[in-house]
């Protein structure tokens, strides 16, 4: 593994096939000649097997880590696709912006905030990241430099928002900022025990919230679906907030086995939805946006074997019972997930062809790796999201079956004439069938 | 607010020392060869709330300009403060060996062009009678190696020489401090293996930023690299010399 040991996935400590990398570090640089497949690689927080590239080079794109321009009136920031979220936050919030669209860490970096095309809590409100991507440059394997924006090389644009990191290495981009007031978020949370008294509160709280989302137990789910804490919040204006002091200590190695055994799940999960908390509070952005990062290198509480992602979106009109239908399943199969989250998202059609955020409700798991059980699961939960018409989201994914992938992306086969030839992925290779590959190689 | 002149700007470690300073406003004047690249370095600087001076261009081999292009960011800047020179390369040893025209070059780049910008440069400080200037040598200058003593030689030249200029320009009010980085994971060292010795470029940038702004002479950055090359430079030469370091 040598020096290129570093380059993991969130989820799955076990090391992929071996793979090489090289850095780029200044936009002017080219792709070496040969040593593909390539794969745009960011900061290694997509889960699965989609930022992974057994047998062929990883393109490290953390050292193309500059701001370019930032216009202080209308808040367009241009930088290089290696900044990191965290990095915009921290120069920018003083100055009273904010990110349009975070997801869930800010240890994530713009380009693969774009390959990825995540979403947050106000998804209903200002629909996922690549919504609010003016411009980038792609760079392609034959050297070739496309500007992309929805007027200029729109294909390229639509192809590479949620592209996986497949069509080339975005080089730079221009995002718009939003402005607020401050740090400070104004939250409130509300105890739910039904999956349609949840959906009841996401839509009595669309358009006085910009920031929904809620928790859920899904050890113990309760009679009627589900019972959770549902979160709403706001920017606050005028309020100052402390912010969290930083770098708490993480975990420095990887234990051998899980730290967190079933029985430490289940109490956990009471504990949080019993714990009497207020209703209203005024806090910092940090914990609000990003409670895991609070403690780096949480991924290695699952212990050597690592865990899985699991997310899927499901149509509204299904919402009510395939939702109530997962949870359960989850439920009886006791393969206690630490962190469950739901989340109705707006309607706004996705920007990129491949982008997984779209009408409908989304939840999202974390299950231990228990080997055979925990997959039989999975497929389950496949199963359950393909009949109601929805989709399982890749940069979680590490072993969902062609079929699944296909049908939750009609348009992956207009996308594969845009795959740069030269670039291949550990998901990409698993997830496209021979028929699709050929289809490219003769297009 | 500092002024400050940085040569080498675009190397990974005067990169990150840089961000430091404009994180506090300071004003800047940027030299590099690659101007693409040096532009590049000089907007990000300016997001992160610097004040870019000015940037030229130069490759430090040409000796002919060094007059000029200092005197140039001294007027931009309005006076020096601080001067950081970081630019350097990192020879291939087996090639250096096997031609004496590179191993030249290579000292002429690692040691004579910083000598002569450094004579220059001070000068222009020794005049004014404050301000500090640092260089980035290397651990490599404490003892030669045959691993890479032509880098090592070309920066114990820079090193001894900085000795002396601190002397000289004690008396005028103006601080020297001398960098001697370990292994950092830079662009110049892509080639290595990397272990735990090994350094990221923002670590670095801490410590030269916190030693320039509090006046040091010498630092070993980490500083645990102090200890290393002590107890290399304690060996017996009759045991260093048998040792494949």
């Amino acid at each position: 593994m040598g020096r290129n040991s570093r380059y993991r996935s969130w989820a799955r400590p076990p090391a992929p096939g071996p793979q090489g990398a090289v850095r780029l570090h200044w936009r002017d640089e080219q792709l070496p000649e040969g040593g593909g497949p390539f794969l745009a690689y960011g900061n290694g927080r997509s889960y699965g097997d989609s930022c992974l590239n057994s047998g062929g080079t990883l393109v490290d794109l953390r050292g193309l880590d500059r701001f370019i321009s930032f216009d202080a009136e209308t808040g367009v920031l241009r930088c290089e696709a290696g900044v990191l979220l965290s990095d915009i936050l921290g120069r920018f919030v003083p100055e009273g912006w904010f990110l349009p669209v975070t997801p869930g860490t800010q240890q994530v970096t713009v380009g693969g905030a774009i390959a990825n095309d995540v979403h947050g809590k106000n998804h209903h409100w200002a629909g996922s990241f690549g919504h609010h991507v003016r411009r980038f440059e792609l760079l392609r394997s034959d050297g070739s430099r496309l500007l992309c924006s929805p007027r200029e090389n729109a294909d390229w644009f639509g192809a590479t928002i949620g592209g996986l990191g497949l069509t080339g290495v975005i080089l730079w981009a221009e995002i718009a900022l939003k402005r607020i007031e401050g740090p400070a978020m104004e939250v409130e949370s509300l105890r739910f025990s039904r999956v349609e008294e949840f959906l009841e509160l996401s839509r009595a709280s669309h358009n006085a919230y910009e920031y929904t989302v809620a928790w859920i137990d899904s050890l113990t789910p309760g009679p009627g679906g589900a019972r959770g804490l549902f979160f709403r919040g706001n920017h606050a204006a005028g309020h100052h907030a402390a912010a969290p002091s930083r770098r708490k200590p993480g975990l420095p190695v990887t234990p051998p086995v899980s730290l967190l055994p079933r029985a430490a799940v289940g109490l956990f999960n009471t504990a949080v939805y019993r714990w009497p908390r207020r209703r209203h509070a005024v806090a910092h952005y940090e914990p609000f946006f990003y409670p895991l990062d609070a403690v780096p290198n949480w991924n290695r509480l699952f212990g050597r074997k690592g865990f899985y992602q699991y997310q899927c979106v499901i149509p509204q009109d299904q919402a009510g019972a395939a939702i109530g239908e997962i949870i359960a399943r989850v439920a009886r199969a006791q393969e206690g997930s630490f962190l469950s989250v739901l989340k109705v998202f707006g309607n706004r059609k996705p920007p990129g062809w491949l982008s997984f955020s779209r009408p409908g409700t989304t939840l999202a798991f974390d299950f231990p790796d228990r080997g055979r059980s925990t997959l039989a699961l999975l497929d389950t939960l496949d199963e359950i999201t393909d009949e109601a018409g929805g989709a399982v989201y890749p940069a979680k994914d590490a072993r969902m079956k062609a079929r699944i992938f296909e049908r939750g992306y009609p348009a992956l086969h207009r996308f594969e004439r845009y795959r740069d030839p030269a670039f291949m992925s550990d998901f990409w290779r698993r997830v496209t069938s021979g028929d699709t590959q050929q289809g490219a190689a003769n297009a | 607010m500092r002024r400050v002149l940085i040569i080498g700007a675009t190397s990974a470690i005067a990169e990150a020392t840089a961000r430091l300073f404009a994180d506090d406003g300071d004003r800047l004047f940027l030299v590099a060869r690659r101007k693409a690249r040096l532009q590049a370095a000089a907007d990000d600087l300016a997001v992160r709330g610097a004040e870019i001076a000015g940037c030229e261009v130069l490759d430090v081999n040409e000796l002919d300009r060094h007059r000029a292009v200092l005197e140039q960011a001294e007027h931009a800047l309005g006076g020096i403060d601080v001067a950081l020179v970081a630019h350097g390369t990192l020879p291939d040893q087996q090639l250096c060996q096997a031609s004496a025209r590179l191993t030249v070059q290579e000292i002429q780049t690692n040691a004579v062009s910083t000598v002569a910008l450094l004579t220059r440069l001070s000068e222009l400080m020794e005049r004014k009678g404050a301000g500090r200037i640092a260089v980035v040598t290397s651990v490599a200058a404490d003892r030669g190696r045959q691993s890479n003593y032509v880098y090592g030689a070309a920066k114990a030249a820079v090193d001894t020489f900085l000795e002396g200029l601190r002397q000289r320009l004690y008396k005028a009010g103006v601080g020297v401090t001398t960098i001697r980085p370990g292994f950092v994971d830079t662009p110049m060292t892509a080639g290595f293996e990397k272990g735990l010795l090994w350094s990221q470029p923002e670590t670095v940038a801490k410590r030269i930023h916190h030693s320039i702004l509090n006046g040091k002479d010498v630092v070993y950055v980490p500083s645990f690299w102090r200890w290393i090359m002590l107890a290399i430079r304690l060996m017996p030469r009759r045991v260093f010399k048998a040792m494949k370091l």
